[in-house]
């Protein structure tokens, strides 16, 4: 099998290696485990790269691939943080809230704790208790569990109720819209039981690891984070190549004609659009350790539209591609909205880029959709030849039209 | 030769226009059933409500011994049952290659895990050449479909059905865009195909029609206007003057 994946997705190997070579690099310039010409900071902002690289695999699955244009991979995708933050938080606080109330001349109970960590957690919304839904943030092995089953559990249920009646195309990203701001809605509420706008915060700090120095953590999460994206791609390869993906691409681009081949449509889209959201979770996972805090802003609804722009600059439809996106686009904009770019003074006018890098974006996405639709991993294509000559429409006659003789040969 | 699908009492109205009209039946296995009506008769429709693509008004669709009731079942659910389709316009998967689209309809098991699971086996690839032989795609399994012409596309789509091994097959329009040579191959194919299975074929051509040797049914306005042999329906006056005269 593993022969057979490779040789028909010669890409995977590639981006392995160039994968490998780019971690290799960071590593030896990082300043915990190298000569320290890159910063922790940056190390932390390519760690964090590497896990949105995540989260447009699964986005290229589930849109390039089986066409469904999903616009709330990001709410699976911040459950994900919130689901591992909820531990780390807890953890963090308990240890905390242990070593004060140890100095304290009566020893402290285990409910005395646990109450002390919940006024520190809870008291910027004006609570004490810990809600129900943190009631496995002890532990971390449950946690990350909820990693899988939040994002899992959900994109299950909203795909079964969204596939079974069918809605397809602009209705069903409208719908995915409205999950991804319910929720973010939802938590900005205070007595959503996870602080509301506030968030959670402190992510950076790893319980049991307060002594190991942010270099150190900042090159484990960068590591963990390849060996997730290095994963993620050869998974995604394996379900978009063969059989699977002959029927996934085929449900993108006729999903009646494959209904009539005996396949169930709708149990597919579930498949992908569930381990897509599982996947995206994980991406989220590693993510906001290395953010150091989620709040509900970062489930809005523009979020997951940001994905698709990765995508389909990148290039849909191809997993490197997307990783291309989604690394260019991503870095770009941090660059152009943390001052990197300078300022250009036009006399009259002085283009701030923090306020002009979204209608760069913006007309970028338009060019490439309307010049370019295979993106910039298009260019590959040209590097290595590959011509995908493309017929596609009715070059025959039109439907068979009534005769009533034999045709002739010509 | 017992029966196989039975349909009766079936209407489908479109925004008022009875597209058929209590339409009844039956078809057996083996059998090579021929149905031809002028254009608008409700040839595909008929086929659409037998797929599931169309749920009628009224009327009843039995299928196979257990007398399945084909209007409560899915689109994938009557194909899994053993009911095939060729389309009148021919709907391939034009981005990807012709062995693909065989092997997306060989037959095996549905499930998405199944298929996730699935291994190339030996059976499976002698099953694709042997098709491919037969449809004449043998030099163009490595093509994307979409380069292929309007005839090939017919031919791939026919490839398609036989390779889903269905036990009722329904043939919209296999003639179109082929040459004389190729529209004999098809009446081969489609007869040997109906020494076992249950083949209704839709054709306007008559030459086709009288070449497969069958019983005819002929469509008009949405229901039945003759049935029996071509010989004796051609005869028919009310067929002459709503097909066959104009
Ligand atoms: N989905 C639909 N909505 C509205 N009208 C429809 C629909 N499908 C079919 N019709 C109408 O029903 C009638 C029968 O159409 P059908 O396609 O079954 O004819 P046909 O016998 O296959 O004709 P042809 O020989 O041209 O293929 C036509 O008048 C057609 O316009
Ligand atoms: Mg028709």
């Amino acid at each position: 099998m593993k022969q057979g994946l490779l040789s028909r997705n010669p890409s995977i190997l590639w981006f392995l290696a160039a994968l490998g070579l780019f971690t290799l690099g960071i590593t030896v310039l990082s300043e915990a485990t190298g000569t320290g010409l890159i910063s922790t900071s940056f190390v932390k902002t390519l760690g964090k790269t590497l896990c949105l690289c995540l989260i447009a695999i699964a986005m290229d699955v589930v849109w390039g691939y089986c066409g469904i244009l999903s616009l709330g991979h990001f709410a699976f995708f911040g459950i994900g943080g919130y689901a591992i933050g909820m531990w780390l938080m807890y953890a963090r606080t308990e240890a905390i809230v242990a070593e004060s109330l140890a100095a304290s001349p009566i020893p402290p109970t285990a409910q005395e704790i646990i109450d002390a960590t919940g006024t520190q957690i809870f008291g910027v919304v004006g609570s004490s208790d810990f809600p129900l839904i943190w009631a496995f943030s002890h532990s971390l092995t449950l946690q990350l569990l909820m990693v899988l089953l939040f994002p899992g559990l959900l994109a299950l249920v909203f795909g079964w109720l969204a596939f079974r009646s069918r809605v397809t195309g602009v209705y069903l990203s409208i719908l995915t819209q409205a999950m991804t701001l319910a929720l973010s809605l939802y938590l900005f509420q205070n007595d959503s039981g996870l602080r509301g706008n506030n968030g959670l915060s402190g992510l950076q700090n790893i319980p049991g690891f307060e002594a190991v120095p942010q270099s150190q953590i900042s090159i484990a999460f960068f590591w963990a984070s390849a060996l997730a994206l290095g994963l993620g791609y050869v998974l995604f390869a394996y379900v978009t190549s063969g059989k699977m993906g002959s029927v996934v691409r085929g449900i993108r681009d006729n999903e009646g004609r494959v209904r009539f081949l005996g396949y169930h449509v709708e149990s597919y889209k579930l498949f992908v659009f569930t381990i897509t959201a599982i996947v995206s979770g994980i991406a989220g996972a590693l993510y906001y350790p290395q953010a150091g805090i989620i709040n509900p802003a970062e489930i809005a609804p523009i979020a997951s539209i940001y994905l698709a722009v990765w995508v389909a600059i990148g290039g849909r439809g191809r997993l490197y591609g997307a990783v291309i996106g989604a690394a260019f686009v991503s870095l770009l904009s941090s660059w152009f909205t943390g001052g990197g770019a300078p300022d250009i003074p036009l006399g009259f006018y002085t283009i701030q880029w923090v306020d002009w890098w979204l209608i760069l974006l913006g007309l970028s996405f338009v060019a490439v959709t309307l010049f370019f639709p295979k993106g910039i991993g298009g260019l590959f294509d040209y590097l290595t030849h590959v011509k995908t000559p493309f017929r596609v429409g009715d070059y025959g006659p039109d439907k068979g039209a009534l005769r009533q003789e034999e045709g002739h040969e010509q | 030769m017992s029966t196989l699908l039975e349909m009766s009492g079936v209407s489908v109205s479109f925004d008022g226009f009875k597209a058929i009209n209590n339409l009844s039946f039956r078809i057996g296995e083996p059998e090579l059933r021929a149905i031809i009506g002028p254009n608008g008769a409700g040839k595909t429709t008929f086929m659409d409500i037998i797929t599931g693509k169309t749920k009628p008004d009224e009327g009843r669709v039995l299928y196979g011994e257990k007398s399945l009731s084909l209007l409560k079942m899915s689109e994938s659910q009557i194909a899994r049952v053993g009911v095939g389709r060729k389309f009148q316009k021919p709907t391939v998967f034009e981005a990807q290659t012709v062995r693909e689209n065989l092997a997306m309809a060989l037959k095996n098991p549905r499930g998405p895990f199944d298929v996730l699971l699935y291994k190339k086996t030996a059976e499976g690839a002698a099953r694709i050449e042997a098709l491919a032989e037969e449809i004449g795609l043998t030099a163009e399994l490595t093509r994307p479909a979409g380069e292929l012409s309007h005839g090939q596309k017919q031919w791939l789509e026919i490839g398609m059905l036989l390779a889903q091994e269905p036990r009722l097959l329904l043939v919209d329009e296999p003639a179109a865009g082929m040459t004389p040579t190729e529209r004999e191959h098809t009446t081969d194919l489609l007869r040997r195909a109906a020494e076992k299975h249950a083949v209704v074929v839709v054709e306007h051509d008559m030459e086709f029609v009288r070449r497969l040797d069958c019983k005819v049914t002929v469509l008009h306005e949405g229901s039945v206007l003759a049935e029996g042999s071509l010989d004796h329906v051609t005869q028919n006056q009310q067929v002459i003057d709503v097909y066959l005269g104009r």
